[in-house]
C-alpha cells in the first residue's frame, strides 16, 4: 500500500508526487537532455560539412559524426525523455505510487550503459555503418549490444508503466476511466512494447552473426524487420507528443477535449495498423510484390494518417473552445491571437504542432504513397521530412514540456527565463526551415548520407545546379539557427538544476496558473461552431495537402517509362 | 458538473456523450480523403507508366556479376575515362545488367531514345542506391537480390547513376554515367 511519507505535494500545481518516481523522472531527463547535447553537437557538425561552402569534416568522421547523430537524437535522448514521460503520467496524474523503483534504477543503468557503449564504439571507428547498420555492413559486435541494452531497459520502463496502471487501479488512486493524457502514454507504452520486440527479432541475430555465430543475415529480411522497429519507434513519439499536447492545452488553458470519444479513438486507431505501415520504407526495393506495398501504405497507413489527421483538429480546437468560453470569442482568431506566446511552453507547444502538421506531416504523407516514394528516395528529402517530424515536431514538444516541468520537479527558479522564449522559436523555425530547404534540394536530387556533393576530382562526376547549392546553403544557416535554440534549451535546462534559486514552500508558484479555470462545458453543442477557427486552419491544411500531392503526381508522370 | 480536462479522469458516461458537428465533418473530410489516395495508388498501378514495384529474383552475386560480364563481352562499343570503364549499347528490349559494388557502378549504359530495356540493378557487396540524375529516379540496390524493371527514356542526354544509399567511407566516390542518344 502507499506510503504517505513518499510522496510530496507540489505548492505549485498541488499534485502529489512519488518521491522515488521523481528521483527515476530526474535522473531519465537528465539522461535526455546530455545525450541531446552531445547528439546535438554531432548534428551541428555534420550540417556544416553538408553546407558545401563550409565543409568542415573530412570524410570518415562526417560518416562518423552522421552515425553518431542519429544514435544520440533519434533513438537516446528521445526515448529516455520519454522513460520519464511514462513516470510522470503514470504516477503523477494518477496519483499513485510507482510499481518497483528498483526496476526502474536497473533500467535505467541498461540504457546509460548500452547508450555509452554504442557511442564508444561509434567514436572509436569501429561501427561507422549508421543507426541504420544495414547488413552486409557490419559493426563492432558491441553496437548491436549497446542498442540491444539499450532497448531491454525501455522495455523493462514500459511494464513498469502498465504495472504502475494497475497498481492505480487496485488502490482507486483515482475514478472511472483513465485521463485522456494517460490513455495517449498507454499507447505509446504498448506501441513501445512491439517496437522493442522487433528490434530485438533482428538486432540479436545480428550480434550473433558480427560474432561470427551466425552466417549471414539477409539483407532485404533485415531492412523488412528493422523498419517496424525503426517505423514504429517514430509512433511512440507521435503518441507522446501528442498526450503532451493534449496535456500542455489542459495546463495553460484548463482545456478538456472536444469529445473524449474522438480524441480517444485517435489515439486508438494508432494501434490497429502501425507495424504494417512501416513498409512504406521499402516501397523503392526489390523485395515485396505491388498488392503488399499497396496494402501496407493504403489501408494501414492512411489509418494512422487518419488518427493524427483527427488530432490536429482536436488539439486545436479543444484551446479554442477553451478561450471562447473565456470571452475570448471575436472573429476567426481571438483566441489563437491572445494566446500566452511569450511563454515558452506554449510557442513551443503550438509551433511543435504547426510544423509537424504542415512540414511533417504533408510531406510524409505525400512520399509514403507507393509510386512517388520513388523520386525521393534516399535523397536529402527524407531526412529533410524527419527533422519536420523528430526535431521541429517531437524534440520540440518535449522541450515544451521541459520548461513546465523542471521548475516543479526541481523547485528552483528558472534559469535566464528570456532565453528559454527564444530558444523555442529558433529551435523551431530553426527546424522548420531546414527540413524545407532540404527536402527542396532532395526534390533536385541530392543524395543523404553523402560527403561530397561536388565530386571533387572524379571522371564521372557532374555538377548541380546554383539552385541546389543556394538550397543546401540555407539548409545549412538554419541548421545553426536550430542548434543555437537547442543549446539555449541545454543552458536553461543545465542552469536551473545548478545554479536556479530554490524556492521556499510558501513562494508564490514558480508556474503561473493565472488565466487558467477549468472549463466545465463549451456550451450549447447543438447551435453554431464549436471552433470555426480551428476549421479554417485545417481547411488551410487540406488545401496544401492537396496541392502538393497532386504536383508530385505529376512530377513522377513526366520522368521515364518505368515498369 | 464536472470539471474534468485532459490530466483528469473524465466524467464515467463520456462514452455517451454527442460528437460536435465540426468534429463530424472533419473525420468525414479526412477519412474521405485517404480513400482517394488509396484509389490513386491503384489506378497509377494500371494507368501510370511509373511503378516501381517490378519483378525480384533471388541470386547469388557471383552468378549476376557472371551475367553482367557476358552482356559486356557482347555489347561493349567504347570504353571511357582514364578508368575504362565498358559503354554497352544493349539493343532495345534487350538486357542490361547494372552491378553495384564498393564503390563503383560496371558500366556507362547507352540507350536509344523511347526504346525499352529491361534493367537488372543490384549489388555484389553491400546495400548500394541507385539515383538516376537528373530526372531523380531513385532505387534501393539489395545484395542478392536481382531487381528488374523496365526503362523507357523519354529525353536524350547525359544522365549521371549516383549512389544514395551509404556504403563505406568512399561512398561519395560512387558515381556513374548512362547516355540517351537518338
Amino acid at each position: 500500500m502507499s506510503n504517505d511519507s513518499e510522496f510530496r505535494t507540489c505548492p505549485d500545481t498541488g499534485l502529489r508526487i512519488h518521491l522515488p518516481a521523481e528521483k527515476l523522472m530526474k535522473a531519465n531527463a537528465v539522461a535526455a537532455v546530455v545525450f541531446l547535447l552531445i547528439g546535438g553537437i554531432f548534428g551541428l557538425v555534420v550540417a556544416l560539412t553538408r553546407w558545401p561552402a563550409v565543409h568542415l569534416l573530412p570524410a570518415e568522421w562526417f560518416y562518423i559524426a552522421l552515425t553518431a547523430h542519429g544514435t544520440d537524437v533519434l533513438i537516446v535522448w528521445i526515448i529516455f525523455f520519454e522513460m520519464a514521460v511514462l513516470y510522470f503520467t503514470s504516477t503523477v496524474l494518477l496519483n499513485s505510487r510507482m510499481a518497483t523503483p528498483r526496476i526502474g534504477w536497473v533500467a535505467f543503468a541498461l540504457m546509460l550503459v548500452g547508450a555509452v557503449m554504442a557511442n564508444v564504439v561509434i567514436l572509436d571507428g569501429s561501427s561507422t555503418v549508421m543507426f541504420t547498420s544495414y547488413p552486409p555492413l557490419m559493426a563492432s559486435p558491441f553496437f548491436y549490444l549497446g542498442l540491444i541494452l539499450f532497448a531491454v531497459g525501455a522495455l523493462l520502463v514500459c511494464f513498469i508503466f502498465l504495472g504502475t496502471l494497475v497498481i492505480a487501479k487496485q488502490e482507486r488512486t483515482y475514478e472511472g476511466s483513465l485521463p485522456l493524457v494517460v490513455f495517449g502514454a498507454l499507447i505509446a507504452a504498448i506501441i513501445a512494447i512491439f517496437t522493442i520486440a522487433s528490434g530485438a527479432i533482428i538486432l540479436i541475430p545480428t550480434l550473433l552473426w558480427s560474432l561470427g555465430l551466425v552466417g549471414d543475415i539477409d539483407p532485404q529480411m533485415y531492412r523488412l524487420v528493422w523498419w517496424a522497429f525503426g517505423h514504429s519507434s517514430q509512433q511512440i513519439n507521435m503518441a507522446a507528443q501528442i498526450a503532451i499536447w493534449y496535456g500542455i492545452a489542459a495546463l495553460l488553458f484548463g482545456a478538456k477535449p472536444l469529445s473524449e470519444k474522438v480524441s480517444r479513438m485517435a489515439f486508438f486507431l494508432y494501434l490497429l495498423a502501425l507495424q504494417l505501415g512501416s513498409a512504406h520504407h521499402l516501397l523503392s526495393d526489390p523485395g515485396g510484390s505491388m498488392s503488399f506495398r499497396v496494402f501496407n501504405t493504403s489501408y494501414a497507413m492512411y489509418i494512422a494518417v487518419l488518427g493524427s489527421m483527427i488530432h490536429a483538429f482536436t488539439i486545436p480546437g479543444s484551446i479554442e473552445a477553451a478561450q471562447r468560453e473565456k470571452g475570448l470569442n471575436n472573429g476567426l482568431f481571438e483566441w489563437l491571437r491572445k494566446a500566452p506566446w511569450g511563454n515558452p511552453v506554449f510557442s513551443g507547444m503550438f509551433l511543435s504542432l504547426t510544423l509537424f502538421g504542415f512540414i511533417g506531416g504533408i510531406t510524409g504523407i505525400t512520399m509514403s504513397v507507393q509510386q512517388i516514394n520513388m523520386i525521393i528516395h534516399n535523397t536529402t528529402y527524407v531526412p529533410g521530412h524527419f527533422h519536420g517530424t523528430v526535431a521541429a515536431g517531437t524534440t520540440l514538444a518535449f522541450m515544451a514540456l521541459t520548461y513546465w516541468l523542471l521548475p516543479v520537479l526541481w523547485r528552483r527558479d528558472v534559469f535566464m527565463p528570456k532565453m528559454a522564449q527564444w530558444s523555442t522559436w529558433m529551435f523551431g523555425l530553426g527546424m522548420g526551415g531546414f527540413a524545407i530547404f532540404f527536402m527542396a534540394a532532395g526534390h533536385l536530387g541530392v543524395a543523404r548520407r553523402h560527403w561530397d556533393m561536388t565530386f571533387a576530382g572524379n571522371p564521372l562526376g557532374f555538377e548541380y545546379s546554383a539552385t541546389v547549392y543556394l538550397f543546401m546553403g540555407v539548409a545549412g544557416i538554419t541548421a545553426v539557427i536550430g542548434s543555437l535554440g537547442a543549446l539555449a534549451y541545454i543552458l536553461y535546462t543545465v542552469g536551473t538544476i545548478l545554479f536556479g534559486k530554490r524556492r521556499p514552500d510558501t513562494a508564490a508558484p514558480a508556474v503561473s496558473d493565472e488565466g487558467v479555470e477549468a472549463i466545465t462545458s463549451y456550451g450549447n453543442r447543438s447551435k453554431g461552431w464549436e471552433a470555426p477557427g480551428s476549421m479554417v486552419l485545417v481547411a488551410v491544411f487540406m488545401v496544401f495537402l492537396v496541392v502538393y500531392y497532386f504536383a508530385n503526381w505529376k512530377y513522377l508522370g513526366s520522368v521515364w517509362g518505368i515498369r | 458538473m464536472s470539471t474534468h480536462n485532459t490530466l483528469t479522469p473524465p466524467p464515467n458516461d463520456w462514452w455517451r456523450h454527442p460528437i460536435g458537428r465540426d468534429e463530424v465533418i472533419w473525420i468525414s473530410v479526412a477519412a474521405a480523403w485517404c480513400v482517394i489516395m488509396t484509389f490513386m495508388m491503384i489506378y497509377w498501378y494500371f494507368a501510370g507508366n511509373q511503378n516501381q514495384a517490378g519483378e525480384a529474383y533471388r541470386i547469388s552475386p557471383e552468378a549476376f556479376a557472371a551475367k553482367a560480364d557476358e552482356m559486356v563481352d557482347k555489347y561493349t562499343i567504347r570504353t571511357e575515362t582514364e578508368l575504362e570503364v565498358p559503354v554497352v549499347a544493349v539493343p532495345p528490349g534487350g538486357d542490361v545488367y547494372i552491378v553495384s559494388s564498393q564503390f563503383q557502378w560496371n558500366v556507362i549504359p547507352e540507350l536509344k531514345l523511347g526504346e525499352t530495356y529491361r534493367f537488372h540493378l543490384s549489388s555484389v557487396d553491400v546495400n548500394h542506391g541507385f539515383s538516376l540524375q537528373p530526372i531523380n529516379v531513385n532505387l534501393q540496390l539489395v545484395p542478392g537480390y536481382d531487381y528488374v524493371l523496365n526503362f523507357t527514356p523519354n529525353a536524350v542526354g547525359e544522365y549521371n547513376m549516383v549512389c544514395n544509399e551509404y556504403c563505406g567511407l568512399l561512398h561519395h566516390a560512387m558515381v556513374g554515367r548512362l547516355y540517351v542518344v537518338e
